[in-house]
């Protein structure tokens, strides 16, 4: 049990004042963050990104904070979907169908409290798989060579794209323009400035941070502009929430409701590109044509409330496996937090798991602390994350966009980044009008110069020679399911697609 | 229709003008048998050949804002641009309770609740992330 010991000695690292804090602190933030609509998890961890990049935390400490923040929002999300009918982010969509139908009749209260336990269980066990199911796939992946990673880089791009858009084509777009961002700067290998137009502020390249803060944050800002003034209901929360308990007779009810979305979420999460939204997805649809005998769901059905919580949060820690243990990301707002981590300079993958132990454990210790924190926030105390939703977005989204720019400043302290951030969100804006996914483009920024490291030291090992690129039984295996990943949504992925084509009508949707 | 026509118009032009440019990377001494032009290359490819689609099938027609609309975005990216260019003259307060002032009346606060909402978020941030936090903004002339 190599693993539990790991994880003891992560306990020892995360249980200190200041790591316990940063926790706590980032739980809190991360709930606000998923309770607000428009901000989600994956532009809430991006502003505050370079803010604890600034700050000069070591990556430990900070690698804490922002998973904590992560997990928050997943727990925060559930918060106006099942108060406002609005969802608190892209992942806590299914909450609502029957989230909100509960709080119509009266059991707002028991809603939150159920949801939150149900979060608290999806996010429990998931971190559980992750302690067990990282290391074994650190295992194979000691195994991979460059060619490998070349194909595991492709296979993240093609799963990603299949699964989590609607039109591939767009999503491949996608993710050229992010690889083709990547590639500006000084190449690492030669020497020699690549689409640079003998700009200096260039030689060093686009910085992820500029980019992702841009795409995620700012452009939500343009959203709210264009739709100012349209459904502005989030005033009127009822902050009236009757007994915020559970009966102990609904917790036995969604037992079996939350084993099943846990394990669910907890695969869709593992999958390069599915991330929560997906988890959430499939948990309800599943429950509901599995157990919905008497057609209550939709009509405020307690399992209809347990089944999508646990699964995002179920998802939410699966998709840290990947991004830990190979150094893909499964979703946006773990690629986010890659970009974190290769900022302070720690390359995630199995290495990491040799290299620097105490970050990997002492990162899932706190993720073990502080979801029994955020189970004690968001129960007795969810009428302070209530009182907190009314904040108007006049006010919330400049502020988001002034503190956007005080992270991206205070990195560099120079305006020529400021001006590509405020590039950024507007490229950010036209892609979303035009239904082209941002995520691959996050991925091809944050992966491009590592996928080109890999091609061209497979092809140095083999002289030239690009069959090197599907030539061991590894190789192989990842290019195919990148195949099948690309391609069978096309396919046979109706039964996704209609679905989900709904919840991408809302635009202000973030993704996870 | 058009919006994606259009979309996959530029993309295939953008595609064009990258791999343009990646065959004027110069060339070192020695290389690596790929060399620097190659991926470039194959990203301008891939770019190009997905770009098609957009232009033979095009997705139905996305949903822009009135010309109003746009105008307020146009000016929140105006405003954005000159907060990046007054930052380091005129200091963070004072260019930060401009831009969000704007920004919050633009998004439908009344001027005063606007500009108390400017001043209001441009000290918090100093104080949270300055005084409290020790973080280094832009230093104006009056040396905040």
């Amino acid at each position: 049990m190599d693993a539990l010991a790991s994880l003891m000695d992560g306990f020892a690292v995360a249980l200190t004042w200041q790591n316990l804090g940063l926790a706590l602190l980032g739980c809190f933030l991360g709930t606000i963050i998923g309770a607000m609509p428009g901000l989600g998890p994956s532009n809430g961890v991006a502003i505050l990104i370079p803010v604890a990049f600034t700050l000069g935390l070591p990556a430990t400490p900070a690698i804490i904070l922002l998973t904590s923040v992560y997990y928050g929002a997943m727990y925060g999300g559930r918060i106006s979907s099942i108060l406002l009918n609005i969802p608190g982010d892209e992942p806590a969509m299914m909450t609502t169908l029957d989230g909100y139908p509960m709080a119509r009749q009266g059991k707002a209260g028991e809603a939150l409290a159920l949801s939150g336990v149900a979060s608290f269980v999806g996010a429990f066990f998931a971190t559980w798989g992750l302690v067990f199911l990282a290391p074994l796939l650190v295992k194979v992946a000691l195994l991979f060579g460059p060619a490998e990673y070349f194909a595991l880089f492709l296979l993240a791009f093609a799963t990603l794209g299949g699964i989590a858009s609607r039109n591939q084509a767009k999503a491949a777009i996608a993710a050229a323009i992010g690889l083709g961002i990547a590639m500006i700067g000084v190449d690492g290998q030669t020497g020699v400035p690549r689409f640079t137009f003998d700009n200096v502020h260039l030689f060093d390249g686009i910085d992820f941070l500029v980019a992702i803060v841009g795409l995620f944050a700012l452009s939500e800002v343009f959203i709210f502009l264009e739709h100012r003034g349209e459904g502005e209901g989030a005033g009127k929360a009822k902050t009236d929430l009757g007994r915020i308990t559970v009966p102990l007779k609904t917790l036995k009810e969604t037992s079996g409701t939350m084993t099943r979305g846990t394990i669910i979420g907890f695969i869709a999460g593992v999958l390069p590109g599915a991330g929560a939204s997906l988890g959430s997805f499939v948990a309800y649809t599943l429950e509901k044509r599995f157990v919905d005998r008497k057609g209550t769901f939709g009509k405020g059905d307690p399992r209809g409330v347990a089944a999508p919580e646990a699964g995002n949060n179920a998802a939410a820690g699966g998709a840290l496996v990947p991004m830990l243990a190979l150094g893909v990301p499964g979703s946006g707002t773990t690629a986010v937090l890659l970009a974190m981590l290769l900022a302070l300079n720690i390359t995630p993958g199995p290495l990491l798991f040799q290299s620097n132990p105490d970050v990997v454990w002492g990162l899932i210790a706190a993720l073990f602390i502080g979801n029994i924190m955020l189970l004690a926030l968001n129960i007795p105390m969810v009428g302070v994350f209530v009182r907190v939703l009314q904040v108007p977005p006049r006010i919330l989204m400049p502020a988001v966009a002034m503190i956007s720019a005080v992270g991206i400043y205070g990195i560099s302290g120079s305006s020529f980044d400021l001006l590509v951030m405020v590039g950024f969100g507007v490229l950010g804006w036209v892609l979303r009008k035009l239904d082209v996914p941002l995520v691959p483009i996050i991925l091809g920024v944050l992966l491009g110069n590592m996928m080109e490291a890999n091609l061209r030291r497979a092809l140095t090992i083999s002289n030239g020679d690009w069959s090197i690129l599907w030539s061991s039984p590894l190789t192989i295996g990842l290019w195919f399911v990148a195949i099948v990943g690309f391609v069978l949504p096309m396919v046979a992925g109706r039964f996704f697609r209609v679905s989900r084509h709904h919840t991408a009508a809302e635009e202000g949707a973030d993704p996870d | 229709m058009t919006s994606d026509r259009i979309f996959g118009g530029v993309g295939l032009a953008l595609a064009a003008f990258f791999i343009w440019q990646a065959t004027q990377i110069e060339l070192g001494f020695s290389s690596d048998p790929l060399g620097p032009r190659s991926f470039p290359i194959i990203i301008g490819g891939v770019m190009a050949l997905a770009c098609i689609y957009p232009l033979v099938k095009p997705d139905p027609e996305a949903d822009w804002p009135a010309l109003g609309r746009l105008l307020e975005i146009a000016l929140a990216v105006a405003v954005l641009i000159a907060y990046a260019l007054a930052l380091p003259v005129v200091g963070f307060v004072l260019a930060t309770a401009v831009a969000a002032g704007i920004l919050s009346w633009r998004l439908g606060s009344r001027p005063t609740g606007a500009a108390l909402a400017g001043v209001g978020i441009s000290v918090g941030i100093y104080v949270v992330f300055h005084l409290v936090l020790g973080l280094s903004l832009a230093r104006g002339p009056w040396g905040f």
